[in-house]
This record gives C-alpha cells, sequence and structure tokens, in this order.
C-alpha cells in the first residue's frame, strides 16, 4: 500500500506501472483518475483549491486500503490525492489497485473512491472570477459509500 | 487541548488552530460546539449549525456524543469534499 499526498501533478501511468513491476501475478489493474472540471454545478471556474488534514488524510485513507484488502484478495493499492491549487483538466486523485482477477481491482477501487469522497479529510473550495466558495457535500456520494455498508450486513 | 479547524470552519472562526482548557461541565464533542458558540460572534457564526459539524478525536472520526476526556487534538470540520 501506498498513500501520497501532494502539491505536484499526478502520473496515473506511473502510479499504474508501479503495482505491476517486477511481479507476474497481476492479472488485473485497475486506475481511476478524478479530474478538475470547468465547472462546478453549471458554472464555470477558474480553479479548485484542497485543503487537508494533514497526518489524519493519510491514516484514515490507509484505514480504507487495509478494510478493502479484508475484502478483497488484493496485490497492491496506491492512492494519490492533491492538495493546493489544481486548475480544469488536472487530476486531483488517482486510486491505482492490483489484483489476479478484474473483479477484485474493480469493486476494490469503487470503494475506495466512494469512501475518500465521504470520509477522507479533504475540502474542495472553487475559484470564480473574483470570489471563492467552498463545494457543498453532495447527499449523493454519502449514498455511494452507504451501499458498501449494506454489503457487509448482507454477508454477516 | 488543542483544536483544529479545516475550511469554512476555520475561516469564520479566523485561525487554523488554538489550545483551549474547557470547563469540567463539557465531556463530549457537542457539548465543546455548543461552549464554542459562546466564545464569541466568530464562534457563533462558525458554529451556527452544530448539525453539520463533523469531529475527529486524535486524528479518527467520531460522533458528537464522543466524550472528549483524554483527547490530545480535537478537530472540527463540514463535511468533507475530497476525491
Amino acid at each position: 500500500m501506498q498513500v501520497t499526498i501532494t502539491s505536484d501533478p499526478i502520473d496515473p501511468a506511473a502510479e499504474t506501472a508501479a503495482l505491476a513491476r517486477d511481479r507476474t501475478d497481476v492479472g488485473a489493474l485497475v486506475a481511476f483518475s478524478g479530474v478538475c472540471r470547468g465547472d462546478e454545478a453549471g458554472d464555470p471556474i477558474a480553479a479548485l483549491t484542497l485543503e487537508h488534514y494533514p497526518g489524519m488524510a493519510e491514516a484514515e485513507i490507509a484505514r480504507h486500503v487495509e478494510e478493502a484488502e479484508s475484502r478483497w484478495p488484493l496485490l497492491g493499492v496506491r492512492i494519490v490525492h492533491r492538495v493546493g491549487r489544481i486548475v480544469p483538466g488536472e487530476i486531483i486523485v488517482v486510486v491505482a489497485v492490483a489484483s489476479a482477477h478484474r473483479e477484485a481491482a474493480f469493486a476494490a477501487a469503487e470503494f475506495l473512491m466512494d469512501y475518500l469522497k465521504t470520509r477522507a479529510p479533504f475540502w474542495k473550495q472553487v475559484e470564480r472570477t473574483g470570489k471563492t466558495i467552498w463545494v457543498d457535500a453532495r447527499a449523493g456520494d454519502d449514498a455511494a459509500a452507504a451501499r458498501w455498508k449494506k454489503v457487509e450486513r448482507a454477508a454477516e | 487541548m488543542k483544536l483544529l479547524y479545516f475550511a469554512w470552519i476555520r475561516e469564520r472562526v479566523g485561525k487554523p488552530e488554538e489550545d483551549v482548557t474547557p470547563p469540567g461541565s463539557v465531556t463530549t464533542v457537542g457539548e465543546l460546539v455548543e461552549w464554542l458558540k459562546g466564545r464569541g460572534e466568530e464562534y457563533a457564526h462558525a458554529f451556527d449549525n452544530p448539525k453539520v459539524v463533523r469531529a475527529a478525536i486524535d486524528k479518527v472520526h467520531v460522533r458528537a456524543e464522543a466524550k472528549i476526556a483524554g483527547a490530545r487534538e480535537i478537530a472540527l470540520f463540514p463535511p468533507m469534499t475530497g476525491g
């Protein structure tokens, strides 16, 4: 597992390649990239600025990676989250997962992204011409994270 | 104990962190937020809707009912919007 928080641009290809380097047991690599859109709620934006809680952000992501590793047979996870000012078209987050087969890799990547959105201590601020606005949490993100709890209960 | 504030709660309070010594009657995170509200206009503004305030004790998410005894660091912040 590698969890990185950085103010530098993210290279998703490098993160994915690192998971399969020098090994031949990996049969599936799934990498999700979250990209800064040029609009927020229909209005154009100049940039996003991401704030985080240093120490807790890394720890909280690591806790969810451990949870994913206990649910699916994973061979590696790399998560990189950017902070600071990000302009449209740049990558905010990469979640890369390696497994022997695709089902686990797809499911774990989706699980990790859903939890990142609602539980990892990051906050987005939108920059428009002349003003900045904090982004509101989306109810849809809470619902996306909650469905993994239903899976947990059903399995008990 | 050390308090940390993030995002618009930090902006409204006007500082990223501070050391406070709440009275003994303040035993939970929810009571801490209520106590902070009485410390001035900026706090009243930051915590005017306690329902949206999220908290972590020593970098682990907790609910409003969580006991603050023994906490080294308590963070108060709005719902998270990362990813």
